[in-house]
């Protein structure tokens, strides 16, 4: 599967709170920020989980989120982050430039 | 609080036997599918046994002499950058399938690590987690308020420095190259790694100044 986002483009975690084995945690969910790298692909954890294949494998991003962005009344300074990995299913175009 | 211990209620004693009716669900799971593997043949008891001390024998060490190699060595350092795992296997040291992202501190930034979700951890490079580590106030906490954290174990970080969290979701695991420490210009590779702790490969800590 060829990677659908680029570094340096700005995404946005898709809001969804699905059943099951899921490895987007749930502070990031809708949350916009900008893809650090492309990890590579890999089995889907959530099929895995259920001794399923997870196939086809799907591009798995680092995505780094501004805390402010995630932690609206975060009181450090505002260039600290975080980087967090999410499967391509997960991401969406953000909106607007983060 | 009462000197008297005689009330009735259960208590774990760390050096008495399992109790049956402690264990929990997955721990009697456990039991079941090992003595059946066993007994279809596909383990030995030994093979575990082997695999668990192989575990128990990896140690921060490991860590430590790939930030010290990549501190005396420039060329080693760009290729530990761009791809860890590989850089890692350059020195002996057996990956297996780790995906390892390593994570650079600069006059700039300052990395820490975590796993929300669970404990995901480098543990070919550094053993086992620190209780801490799995514990649900780091976890939560360290993606939440990070220089509060790394203020209660004694690390201060510059406003001007920017703390950039990595939380080790999926597939890749993380390690810290931290800063060579100031005055360190005369020590050799192993008296580097000895100032190279456990925790400042987590980054929750800087290393040791001679």
């Amino acid at each position: 599967m060829r990677p659908r986002f680029a570094v340096g483009e700005a995404v946005a975690v898709r809001f969804a709170e699905p059943p099951g084995h899921i490895r987007t945690p749930f502070y990031i969910r809708g949350r916009s920020g900008v893809v650090e790298r492309i990890c590579g692909a890999f089995a889907n954890p959530e099929e895995l989980a259920y001794g399923r294949p997870g196939k086809p494998e799907e591009p798995l991003y680092r995505v780094r989120f501004e805390l402010p962005e995630v932690w609206p009344d975060y009181d450090g300074p505002t260039r600290d982050t975080v980087d967090i990995e999410i499967y391509e299913h997960w991401l969406e175009k953000a909106d607007t430039d983060v | 609080m009462s000197e008297d211990h005689s009330h009735s209620h259960p208590h774990a004693d760390p050096a008495g036997p399992d109790e049956p009716a402690m264990l929990t669900d997955y721990q009697l799971m456990e039991g079941a599918v090992r003595e059946l593997l066993v007994e279809k043949g596909i383990l030995t008891h030994a093979a575990i046994r082997e695999a668990v001390e192989a575990m128990d024998a990896r140690t921060p060490a490991q860590g430590a002499r790939v930030v010290a190699r990549a501190w005396v060595d420039p060329a080693y350092k760009a290729r530990l950058l761009e791809n860890g795992t590989a850089a890692c296997e350059e020195l002996g040291i057996s990956m297996g399938p780790t995906h390892l992202v390593v994570v650079e501190n600069t006059p700039e930034v300052h990395n820490v690590i975590v796993c929300t979700l669970c404990s995901c951890y480098p543990r070919m490079l550094l053993g086992l987690p620190p209780d801490w580590y799995k514990s649900k106030p780091y976890r939560s906490r360290v993606v939440r308020e990070p220089r509060a954290v790394l203020h209660e174990f004694g690390t201060e970080i510059a406003d001007n420095v920017t703390v950039r969290v990595h939380d080790s979701t999926a597939d890749m695991r993380y390690l810290v190259l931290p800063r060579r420490p100031a005055g360190t210009d005369v020590l050799d590779e192993a008296a580097l790694a000895a100032l190279i702790t456990r925790d400042s490969l987590i980054g929750v800590a800087l290393p040791r100044t001679p």
